[in-house]
């Protein structure tokens, strides 16, 4: 690069000097600075947002104590504190609702113009959607850590050791980026932020709570009780569960996804990275601008 | 009409563009055999109503999207098949300003510079540079949200700059902007040009093609109508034109007769009906005979007068064509 540091206007290159091609870097590496640039630039964004930030931050301490002080009297849990079991509940809950941002801020971004801008750059295109999951991925730690303090002065505790306690807070971390992938596609797809939001918010909503989350699913009526005991929330709180100790003496229901919770999840996650970060790359090129 | 010297190199080409859109209410043929050729540090100006097809001709070039058909090419890359190399070598701003609202002015260089692979450094000088260059240093950190139009469009057309590219395509830079921000604007694309880039705009003004552009093509229905310098542009229309602004509407029957008589062409009028004009041939002597007729007549005038062509004239002869078929340009021949 040879800039005219001196010049006040900003001059425009003679031809013929041309800008260098990354030569020096290679495509990798130029690869991951694209994938942190827009990262960095996401990050930046939704400090920004108070919106955002308010949703990721005071809705989970919202739900520990709202759950934890109003159910926690009523519910119970066999062999268990309702306190300890309800955590991961919520931390499954907030890592999914968490995950939607990605399809919402992408919807968001592709309505204004500074994809355009992104599209007429030398810049590796895959790079718009590293740096959104990635991104998310942040917010959905953060959030995490939150809820960690508040479930711990709400008088959780997990009981398995440090370790599987880490790896129960990474398999989380693993879903809610496999799953903002997910999103991220939905947002390029669909491509108006509120159709995201309502959309996911009819699908989730219910996922969530016809799920073991908030209650043992042996308590739900039959169909319901089916249905939760495949369905994937359950089994990714179940996880959680299982790796922070909090599962209490109930028997475990006798479906795959529940037996083998930690290997349904992973195996989910690498399915839908595998299968979604592909088709989302493929489709945010496809796409034409607005 | 690559015309005046010969060793001219064009730096944008394009060639026999098309591209229909299909949607539910049926096909839009955005570009329907559109070419051009933009020679070297030179500004040619892509003059047309709305949906005449300029920003799709923009976007091809700038490879956001592709045409259905056609040939284009930018500093001598082929734009369909080495997009990735044109965009080294470009720099775009558009209609909307293409920042993001929630970073800073410098965030925003800065970013653009690291996806230029500038390196962290490098981008966070430039971004410096064009803070300066483009007096943004007020405004540079605070997040772009709160500033007017104007600032916006600077800061916009600032992240085109950052790597500083040989050929800049602006899409209709100044569209809803308050006149001194337009002309700042023009200011700094024209310092621009004057050190060696190469500009293709579009634009709906034609203040701003006269004022900026070397060259001009108008565009309609998805091609090129007719290009030229702004001179040669004006001269197409033919020579004076007669102007009168009546006191009494009611006198506008008499005047529009007396002029279609001694004009050349059709008699236009404005909308409140009393400012007439009409293109004629020797401009002093038939402004002369109008005037005596007129006094003769008592008919009261407002003002009267000659003046060249505008663009707005071209513009009209050439678009309106549709409508007034052959017989306009039969006319004005």
């Amino acid at each position: 690069m040879t800039t005219d540091l001196d010049r006040p206007p900003p001059a425009a290159r003679p031809t013929g000097d041309r800008p260098a091609p990354d030569a020096p870097r290679g495509v990798v590496a130029t690869w991951f600075s694209d994938g942190w640039t827009v990262t960095w630039r996401n990050l930046l964004k939704l400090r920004r947002n108070p919106e955002v930030m308010v949703f990721a931050v005071l809705q989970p301490i919202m739900f520990v104590v709202l759950f934890s002080q109003v159910y926690g009297g009523s519910i119970r849990i066999d062999g268990g504190d309702y306190t300890d079991y309800l955590m991961a509940g919520i931390f499954g809950q907030t890592v999914l609702f968490g995950s939607t941002f990605s399809g919402y801020l992408m919807a968001q971004d592709l309505k204004e113009g500074l994809i355009d801008r992104f599209r007429t750059l030398p810049m590796h295109s895959s790079a718009v959607l590293v740096g959104r999951t990635n991104a998310d991925l942040v917010l959905n730690t953060v959030s995490m850590v939150i809820m960690i303090g508040a479930g711990a002065v709400v008088g959780w505790r997990f009981s398995d050791g440090v370790p599987r306690f880490l790896a129960g807070v990474g398999l989380l971390l693993l879903f809610s980026y496999a799953f903002s992938w997910v999103m991220a596609l939905l947002g390029i797809m669909v491509r108006t932020p509120e159709v995201i939001n309502n959309a996911a918010f009819m699908v989730l909503f219910p996922l969530t709570f016809i799920s073991n989350a908030f209650v043992q699913s042996s308590n739900l009526p039959g169909p319901l009780e089916v249905f939760a005991n495949w369905n994937p929330v359950s089994a990714l709180v179940q996880a959680a569960r299982e790796l922070f100790g909090n599962t209490g003496s109930a028997p475990v229901p006798d479906t795959f996804p529940m037996q083998h919770p930690v290997l349904t999840v992973v195996a989910g996650s690498a399915v839908m990275l595998a299968v979604f970060v592909p088709l989302a790359v493929a489709r945010f090129r496809r796409s034409s601008s607005r | 009409m690559v015309g005046r010297t010969i060793a001219v190199v064009a730096m944008i080409e394009a060639h026999d563009l098309r591209k229909t859109y299909r949607s539910r209410s049926g096909e839009v043929r955005a570009l329907d055999g559109l070419s051009l050729s933009v020679p070297e540090a030179t500004v040619k100006a892509l003059l047309g109503p709305n949906g005449a097809g300029k920003t799709t001709a923009v976007k091809v070039l700038n490879t956001l999207i592709g045409p259905d058909s056609g040939r284009a090419s930018v500093a001598g890359v082929d734009v369909l098949a080495e997009p990735a190399q044109v965009r080294r070598v470009i720099g775009a701003s558009g209609q909307y300003a293409a920042v993001d609202e929630n970073l800073t002015g410098r965030e925003n260089l800065e970013m653009v510079g690291r996806l230029y692979h500038l390196g962290r450094r490098r981008a966070r000088e430039r971004a410096q540079e064009l803070v300066d260059a483009f007096d943004l240093s007020d405004a540079g950190d605070r997040p772009v949200k709160g500033f007017s139009g104007g600032m916006r469009r600077r800061i916009d057309l600032a992240c085109a700059l950052v790597n500083t590219p040989p050929v800049l395509f602006l899409d209709e830079p100044t569209t809803g902007l308050d006149p001194r921000s337009r002309i700042g604007l023009w200011d700094v694309i024209a310092d621009l040009v004057r050190d060696g880039t190469t500009v293709l705009l579009t634009t709906q003004y034609l203040e701003e093609a006269d004022y900026l552009a070397d060259h001009i093509s108008v565009v309609d229905h998805g091609r090129v109508i007719a290009e030229g310098t702004a001179d040669e542009l004006k001269a197409q229309v033919g020579g004076h034109r007669v102007v009168l602004t009546l006191v009494e509407q009611a006198d506008a029957g008499l005047a529009r007769s007396v002029l279609a008589r001694r004009g050349t062409g059709e008699v236009r009028s404005d909308a409140s009906g009393r400012t007439l004009d009409v293109a004629v041939e020797a401009g002093p002597s038939t402004l002369q005979g109008v005037l005596t007729e007129l006094d003769d007549a008592g008919v009261r005038l407002h003002d009267a007068g000659m003046r060249r062509p505008t663009l707005d004239d071209v513009f009209l002869t050439l678009t309106g064509r549709e409508q007034a078929d052959d017989d306009e340009s039969e006319q004005s021949a």
